[in-house]
């Protein structure tokens, strides 16, 4: 029996040291943990690129969402999907030819610029608003939009609101931590309309508050808003103010310091426009692989080096259309007329079609 | 003289002294800790120098905030720096931890006595209410209270109305509230000359019980006499300047209730939430404190002819005082480190506002996280203080 | 004279039982002075303003069909279905090593026996259990049954077999859990972002206790070191800075800030560990102060009688104080572990997928808008039910063994 106890102790110490090793395996990918290994890195580890890292860890580390039907969201199956991350897995299908080397690395709204800077993920797709002081400050630098979005306010029909200024004294639900929340408090302060905000930390507590009556009226972007209408008890009920407090232009980021890293994102998201502009699509793209349009030849990898430029295969395009699609269609199958949302394209057509979506040539 | 002794017979070899051993051991942990610390704060000053190019700086507190809180004790809105966002937060912190302390102690009192109850059904429910509450989250808790029991309450428009009137929605609790009038200043003079008077008469009361050997019901004295003046203060005051308190009556008008002092939704299932768990460990504090006391000082206190509430006073309670304090106060700490969970169900308290809203609007992670965890340390710190003094005054003397 | 005193002692008497009639003892119980007649119609009042209405609820208006249709997710979160049968085998391992456990440890047939044998049957009966877990809590009754039976017929002398088994069984589980790499054919690597729901809440509280104690009984030690300072004076500093501070607010530092500690090149720690290293860090400073209330109570006496026979401080602390301290406080600890798994729920505000977490993740979708009590009550009955298991069979071990007396 006296065995006992001091047994247990050197048990439990020596379970975490075992513990701890596994753990450490855990985290990174298998790297063989050798003494020369270990020495090795210091003197070539200049700055490694990110595309690098991806390489090396063979997936692509997407920050998203899990809590936006329609742009992130983690269905009953426990995968992800949605707008955001049908981008993610076009840089992913850009990088390794394959959609799934793409792991989503779900935050909170508050959390997803702090994942990003710490190196945590590489890119970020979690509709998030670009605005100055983001690009700046936190160091990060913002892609072509992927979304134009607006702000909008929901209130209930039979409240008679129409205008802002009819929700003097009212509660307005908000979540925190995004620009809606510092939007709303420019607005009603320029309009020295008085109101309660009552802030949550997710957007589904919001909806939640919203429905039970805790709020008159709940503010977010308007795709938001169209997406989480769908699922209320009574979506009629409820309807859109016509008044748009501000502009959410949604996008992707990266950090300060890697351009390459950079222009690989953009021109993927870019690509995803051209495609669309030249109706080459997912299922047709094999079809153009004989075209003589030197614009699509370029797009397809056919013509010059243009993938070598972001440090890619030259199929990195074809890929991504191939595998993901064109904007056209990452946009419908999350958003569009079959999806529950049916989210008009507005803002977000090809600018021929009076949107504002235009990518610059590849040339 | 033990060590001496040995020495002088024969120095074990250096690296089998123990003072030896001890020196080199301390030093050796004291290498190891500091390395660390240096190893983790060279990199953190490194990465964010390169790698994100924001150094460490206070400046930010003196920025424009930007935001709206939906709850303050003080004035606020969105002009204001974060600074003062922080101070909102602190206090609504403050408020939501003494409001509280007083419930979980007045709740956790009951239902201890309760548990103790010679009558079955009473301890039944009591000890039906400590199992239930102490072996769930609080965390589960609270979201349920909030989203499932206050949310559920009616809505606006077919609130609940108690006379006075006080409007019970799910939007939270709309209650008349006094608020300070013309006669405020001259009653607040009163209240402070009563206390004085009040302290003076206790004071008077001790010495003639140290006199005489009979010590009278001191605090109870203070209490009369100090109640006594606000009362006979108020007539006076209201008769010669005017009244000193009026009553601010909530008005249902629009959307919601303007006037009287509105308790909200979050506010409420953070409270009840905190009061209702809390008070399930202190219901136990304070059932182990009363059955500490032995029933043999009981016996004794009546053999020596003290009467019931005299063996209460001075036999029982500060015997089971001595039990009961030390638990209570961590108590008191767990439910002031446990506002901080009000981030999940979006009440502004300290850790709502700035490790949410102002980390986020800012991206000053290690600043505002600096601050947050000083002030509650600061909170920890002198109530453990003040914790050991009492500690060691009501210790039994040992050896 | 002599013939007065009593030579021999006279018999002691046993202090007379109270026995009552069924009848004698509701009145005394309930209604015999008139006020405790007022309290029982109070406390009866009580119970039924409290019960009728939630078990009207829970029996008629509530919609329990969220809770199987999301029992995946609830129990193992996104860990993939076709590698449940690990969890399974987990399972199995755990009935073997427990139940060897028990069977060398004691070897009497009592009430706990019974009741932990007879647990797979109950939860048998659970109607949203599919046949196939019904076959499977089959296996882990007679596994826990053959680690009993090899138990028993386990000698005395090798007691520390017992131990052994339950260091291989947490070998066996994290490989089981965690898998070797991935697309292994058999055991492919199940990374642990995947982890969720009760699994990630009990592995969390689980490993957060095993890698606390040993920590939390070396601060203790070094707290109570007086003589020297250095190691004192960081102990004291570590411990109050770490129970001065909000558990939630460790676990939103380890997020956000864990890796900015850390070389840039250093690879990324996961989610799990990082909540973990929080959970860690934070229960050791409770631990530790528990041990040291241990430590406290050994009179000064033993460590008197220990240098009086020859043994240095480290002989003392290893031979005569720790294993007595440890004894004292195991009821303490075993209270801290269960506050420990509560704990561990707070992890979903860092948006890990626990208990808590998944069932936020439930109440999100559409199909299911507007089910929170039906959900929470269900989370909140699952934590109740371990909690309160682990503190009634601490309580029954301690009785059993006579530990936590001073």
């Amino acid at each position: 029996m006296m065995r006992g106890p001091r047994l247990y102790i050197a048990g439990l110490v020596a379970a975490m040291v075992i513990g701890m090793i596994i753990a450490a395996c855990a985290g990174a990918a298998p790297t063989p943990v050798g003494s020369e290994e270990v020495a090795a890195p210091a003197p070539q580890q200049e700055t490694k690129s990110t595309l690098d890292i991806v390489r090396e860890r063979d997936k692509l580390i997407c920050v998203g969402n899990a809590n936006l039907p329609g742009f992130g969201f983690l269905d009953e199956q426990g995968n992800f999907s949605g707008f955001d991350v049908d981008f993610c897995r076009a840089v992913a299908a850009a990088i390794f030819g394959d959609p799934d080397k793409v792991e989503i690395r779900p935050t909170t709204a508050k959390e997803r610029f702090t994942v990003l800077q710490s190196g945590e993920g590489d890119v970020l797709f979690r509709n998030t608003t670009w605005t100055m002081s983001r690009d700046t400050d936190l160091g990060l630098n913002f892609g072509p939009t992927t979304f134009y979005d607006g702000q909008g306010i929901m209130v209930r029909k039979d409240s008679g609101i129409q205008t802002l200024e009819d929700l003097n004294g009212a509660s307005i639900c908000v979540q925190t931590g995004t620009t809606t929340e510092l939007n709303l408090a420019d607005q009603m302060a320029a309009r020295g309309i008085p109101y309660e905000p009552v802030v949550f930390e997710t957007a589904d507590e919001v909806t939640t508050a919203y429905e039970e009556g805790r709020c008159d009226a709940w503010t977010t972007d308007k795709s938001g808003l169209v997406s989480r209408q769908t699922v209320l008890k009574n979506p009629a009920d409820h309807v859109i103010l016509d008044v748009t407090l501000s502009k959410e232009p949604l996008g992707p980021a990266v950090r300060h310091g890697d351009d390459q890293w950079f222009d690989l994102v953009n021109w993927v998201v870019y690509a995803t426009f051209l495609a669309e502009e030249h109706g080459i699509t997912s299922e047709n793209v094999d079809t153009f692989m004989d075209s003589k349009d030197p614009n699509i030849r370029k797009l397809l990898g056919l013509e010059g080096e243009f993938c070598a430029k972001v440090g890619l295969e030259n199929d990195c395009f074809y890929n991504v259309i191939k595998m993901v699609g064109n904007y056209e269609e990452i946009y419908n199958r999350n958003l569009g007329p079959d999806t529950i949302f049916n989210l008009p394209r507005g803002l977000n057509s090809l600018y021929t079609d009076g949107g504002l979506l235009y990518a610059p040539p590849i040339r | 003289m033990h060590e001496s002794f040995v020495a002088a017979q024969a120095r074990p070899p250096f690296w089998r002294d123990e003072r030896v051993l001890r020196v080199l051991s301390q030093v050796l942990v004291l290498a190891v800790v500091f390395g660390l610390l240096y190893f983790f704060y060279s990199n953190m000053m490194r990465q964010l120098r390169e790698t994100l190019g924001i150094p460490i700086s206070f400046e930010f507190l003196r920025q424009t905030a930007g935001f709206d809180i939906g709850e303050s004790l003080i004035e606020y809105s969105r002009a204001d720096t974060y600074g003062r966002a922080f101070l909102v937060g602190l206090l609504n912190t403050l408020q939501v931890a003494v409001l509280g302390i007083v419930f979980a102690t007045l709740l956790g009192i009951i239902i201890g006595v309760m548990r103790l109850s010679t009558n079955f059904l009473v301890g039944l429910v009591a000890a039906i209410y400590v199992e239930a509450f102490r072996n769930i989250p609080l965390l589960v808790l609270l979201i349920f209270w909030a989203q499932a029991v206050f949310l559920k309450l009616p809505r606006m428009k077919e609130a609940i109305i108690w006379p006075g009137p006080t409007y019970i929605s799910n939007r939270g609790i709309a209650t008349p509230w006094p608020v300070p009038a013309e006669g405020w200043p001259a009653y607040r003079l009163a209240l402070v000359a009563g206390l004085i008077l009040a302290l003076v008469v206790a004071y008077l009361l001790r010495e003639q019980g140290k006199r005489t050997g009979r010590m009278p019901l001191v605090t109870l004295w203070f209490l009369v006499t100090w109640i006594g003046a606000g009362v006979v203060g108020w007539f006076a005051v209201d008769l010669t300047v005017g009244t000193p308190l009026t009553l601010d009556r909530p008005v249902l008008e629009g959307f919601n209730t303007q006037g009287g002092r509105v308790f909200s939704q979050q506010f409420m299932a953070l409270l009840s939430g905190l009061v209702i768990y809390t008070a399930a460990f202190i219901a136990e504090v304070v059932r182990a404190g009363i059955q500490s006391v032995s029933k043999g000082q009981r016996e004794a206190a009546y053999s020596l002819g003290l009467t019931p509430f005299q063996t209460l006073r001075l036999v029982v309670f500060p015997q089971a005082l001595r039990v009961i304090v030390p638990p209570l106060t961590s108590q008191y700490l767990n439910l002031t480190k446990n506002s901080s969970l009000a981030i999940a169900i979006g009440y502004p308290d300290l850790f709502a506002v700035a490790g949410n809203t102002i980390l986020n609007q800012t991206g000053r992670a290690i600043e505002v996280f600096i601050l947050v965890m000083a002030i509650y340390l600061f909170f920890s710190l002198t109530t453990s203080l003040f914790m050991n003094i009492y500690n060691r005054r009501i210790r039994l003397v040992e050896r | 004279m002599a013939s007065y005193v009593q030579t021999s002692q006279a018999e002691t008497l046993a202090p007379p039982t109270e026995r009552y009639t069924l009848l004698g003892w509701v009145y005394k119980h309930l209604l015999s002075p008139w006020y405790n007649l007022v309290l029982t119609l109070v406390g009866g009042l009580l119970l039924y303003a409290i019960f009728k209405p939630a078990l009207t609820w829970a029996f008629t208006g509530a919609r329990w069909a969220v809770i199987p249709a999301n029992l995946n997710l609830l129990m193992r979160g996104q860990y993939p279905a076709e590698e449940a049968w690990r969890l399974w085998a987990v399972i199995f391992l755990l009935a073997l090593a427990g139940g060897y456990n028990w069977g060398v440890w004691s070897k009497t047939v009592g009430p706990a026996l019974i009741t932990a044998f007879a647990i797979p049957w109950l939860l048998m009966l659970v109607p949203w259990f599919s046949w196939g877990t019904r076959l499977n809590l089959l296996i882990v009754e007679a596994v826990g049954l053959v680690g009993y039976a090899l138990g028993r017929i386990t000698p005395k002398q090798r007691s520390q077999w017992a131990v052994y088994a339950f260091l291989a069984y947490l070998l066996a589980m994290l490989l089981l859990l965690r898998g070797l790499q991935e697309g292994h054919p058999t055991l492919p690597m199940v990374p642990t972002r995947l982890w969720g729901g009760l699994l990630l809440s009990l592995l969390l509280a689980f490993f957060g206790i095993v890698f606390s104690f040993p920590l939390g009984v070396l601060l203790a030690l070094g707290r109570t070191a007086e003589r020297m300072p250095a190691i004192q004076t960081i102990s004291v500093l570590y411990i109050e800075f770490i129970r001065g501070v909000p558990l939630i607010s460790l676990l939103f530092m380890s997020q956000v800030m864990l890796q900015l500690f850390l070389p840039e090149d250093f690879p990324q720690i996961d989610h799990m560990l990082r909540a973990l290293a929080a959970i860690t860090l934070f229960s050791a400073a409770y631990t530790a102060e528990n041990v040291r209330g241990g430590l406290q109570s050994i009179p000064k006496g033993q460590y008197e009688a220990a240098a009086s026979v020859g043994l240095n401080g480290y002989q003392t602390m290893r031979l005569i104080i720790l294993p007595q301290a440890l004894r004292a406080v195991i009821p303490v600890l075993v209270g801290q572990f269960i506050g420990l798994f509560k704990d561990t729920s707070l992890v979903a505000l860092v948006g890990l997928f626990d208990l808590l977490g998944i069932a936020r993740v439930i109440l999100a979708n559409p199909d299911w808008l507007g089910t929170q009590r039906e959900v929470y009550v269900f989370i909140a009955f699952l934590y109740w039910i371990f909690s309160y298991l682990m503190s009634y069979s601490s309580r029954r071990v301690e009785e059993a063994l006579g530990v936590g007396k001073f």
